[in-house]
């Protein structure tokens, strides 16, 4: 597949200011924005990719989709290469929209050096001096202040799933245990002994409503994998593990009036990885599944169809994501949970997992027999307060 | 009786855009923002309408009152317990903050409460929230 002819150009603007003193630079973002769509003829409504690079403030594309109300962006970029960024931007637009991904893409960029702006890629904001103003995250002042840290932002998710559908701590707990269960047979794993749900409930609360046992391990590591043509793929003499769907989306409060802390992302990255793959939930012999705490996983579960919302508590309970046990064996590396979260950023693991499932290579007393197809997940930013999610559905070939 | 949640909270970041909102804050006055073009207040204020886009967003003071939509008390604090969660503001809006004057306890999903200023360090005072 080429880009050529699949992909037009148009809306164009270029900001009229050369030197803003009154206005931030997320402002400056979003009234180019602006410009841009009122060019083509379009609305905020009708941008469902948005690009950016270091120049936009706060995490990632998170933060602006949020600051300019980009309430059906359901697909991001945010490559930083330098000044060349907007260009791989449009190249990277254009291959979304060639794959069918998406239908319009919004590139911004902007900036304020003559008014203290730091370079990009170097956060604005940070603790205010002498009452001078910062020109950071736009959320900054009214968010960072609160003492949030991932326990108590997916601890906040973890007591209105409870409030909203009855979820237990015990249901939740069934997962550090299936984790357990798997993670006592890798020899690398950082916690390898097996947990009962008695053990994750009186463990001491780090946040309400997770304890300790509730929470990933902080490990150091470190993870790669190679993407290859078919044709390469033919050529290496290892077992071939075909992509057949992925899906990426940003969720974030949106203004104020879209907070939902028990859903997230997966609920459009799941329909749209299962369509273009053209399976179901049902199908999937196995799935790795972002773990930073298990309330993570349970939302996770519901949002992607392998049960329904709110019945995520009784769909892990039992030890159904435990190999050789229940009905979806899950992470069976030991995940998050119990073997490896390097830096903080379990992504990468749970796609070697997924392609050591698929190739037969798990481990054996963990292996899911006849593993032909399965699913990676992953989570980042926070539940509770902006994130994004990726789906990935791959099968062995052959 | 339990004793009650308190947290230092550090000066928040003021911003061009912001600086109103805190201007007030020094005030004890807890201001939204509204759009005039399509009626809608959002959070956090922003000078451009997130709904509309439209520019005509202007300053109004809020009673500060709404109820719990979710919680979480940190335990593992060398202060001591302390809750973050987001309140639903009775216009709709749903924000990210401390509580505070009440025991860990006491605080529940629903329950009604109320904005208070709480001062920073070298910095404008900041909203909490107590029960109602």
């Amino acid at each position: 597949m080429s880009i050529k002819g699949k992909a037009y150009v148009m809306g164009a603007f270029e900001h009229p200011t050369r030197d803003a003193p009154d206005k931030t630079t997320a402002q400056l973002h979003l009234e180019s924005a602006k410009g841009a769509l009122d060019d083509a003829g379009l609305s905020f409504d009708d941008v469902d990719a948005y690009f950016c690079a270091g120049d936009a403030p706060g995490f990632g594309a998170m933060s602006m989709i949020d600051y300019m109300g980009l309430k059906n962006a359901r697909h991001m970029d945010t490559t930083e290469t330098g000044g060349s960024s907007y260009l791989v931007h449009l190249n990277h637009a254009c291959q979304a929209i060639a794959e069918g991904k998406v239908n319009v893409a919004l590139i911004t960029l902007a900036g304020r050096p003559r008014n203290g702006g730091g370079r990009p890629g170097i956060p604005g904001g940070g603790a205010p001096k002498d009452g001078r103003l910062v020109d950071g995250a736009p959320e900054q002042g009214f968010e960072s202040i609160y003492g949030g840290s991932t326990h108590n932002t997916y601890g906040m998710c973890a007591m209105r799933h409870m409030y909203e559908y009855g979820t237990t701590s015990e249901q939740l707990a069934w997962i550090k245990v299936a984790a357990s269960h798997h993670a006592q047979w890798n020899e690398h794993a950082f916690l390898r002994d097996v947990v009962t749900v008695e053990d994750v409930v009186n463990s001491r609360m780090i946040a309400d409503t997770l304890h300790l046992l509730d929470c990933c391990v902080v490990t150091d590591g470190g993870g790669a994998v190679i993407v290859t043509s078919p044709e390469v793929a033919k050529s290496l003499n290892r077992p071939r593990v075909k992509v057949l769907g992925a899906a990426e989306a940003p969720k974030a409060p949106m203004g104020g009036k879209d907070l939902d802390l028990t859903t997230c992302a997966a609920v459009w990255t799941g329909p749209k990885a299962f369509a273009e793959a053209g399976v179901t939930p049902a199908d999937m012999k196995y799935a790795s599944i972002y773990d930073s705490f298990t309330i993570t996983v349970l939302m996770t579960l519901e949002d992607l169809g392998f049960c329904e919302k709110g019945q995520g508590g009784r769909f892990v309970a039992d030890g159904n994501l435990i190999s050789g046990v229940g009905e979806l064996p899950f992470n069976t590396d030991g995940g998050g949970l119990c073997n490896n979260h390097p830096t903080n950023r379990g992504g990468i693991t749970k796609v070697i997992e997924t392609v050591r499932q698929l190739r037969g290579e798990a481990h054996p007393k963990v292996q899911v027999p006849n593993c032909d197809l399965a699913l990676a997940h992953g989570t980042g930013g926070s539940l509770g307060v902006r994130h994004a999610s990726a789906t990935v559905i791959m099968e062995r070939e052959g | 009786m339990a004793e009650h949640m308190t947290r230092d909270i550090p000066a928040p970041a003021v911003s061009l855009e912001s600086k109103p909102f805190f201007d007030a804050a020094r005030e004890g006055r807890f201001l939204v923002k509204r759009c005039q073009a399509c009626g809608e207040v959002h959070w956090y204020p922003r000078p451009i309408c997130p709904f509309c886009h439209s520019d005509r967003t202007v300053w109004e003071e809020s009673p500060g009152t709404g109820v719990v939509y979710t919680f979480s008390v940190m335990r593992r604090s060398p202060t001591g317990p302390y809750a973050i969660g987001y309140v639903t503001l009775d216009e709709g809006v749903s924000l990210m903050t401390n509580f505070v004057d009440m025991a860990p306890e006491d605080l529940r999903i629903g329950m009604r409460v109320k904005v208070k200023f709480q001062p920073t360090e070298g910095g404008p005072p900041v909203p909490v929230f107590a029960p109602a």
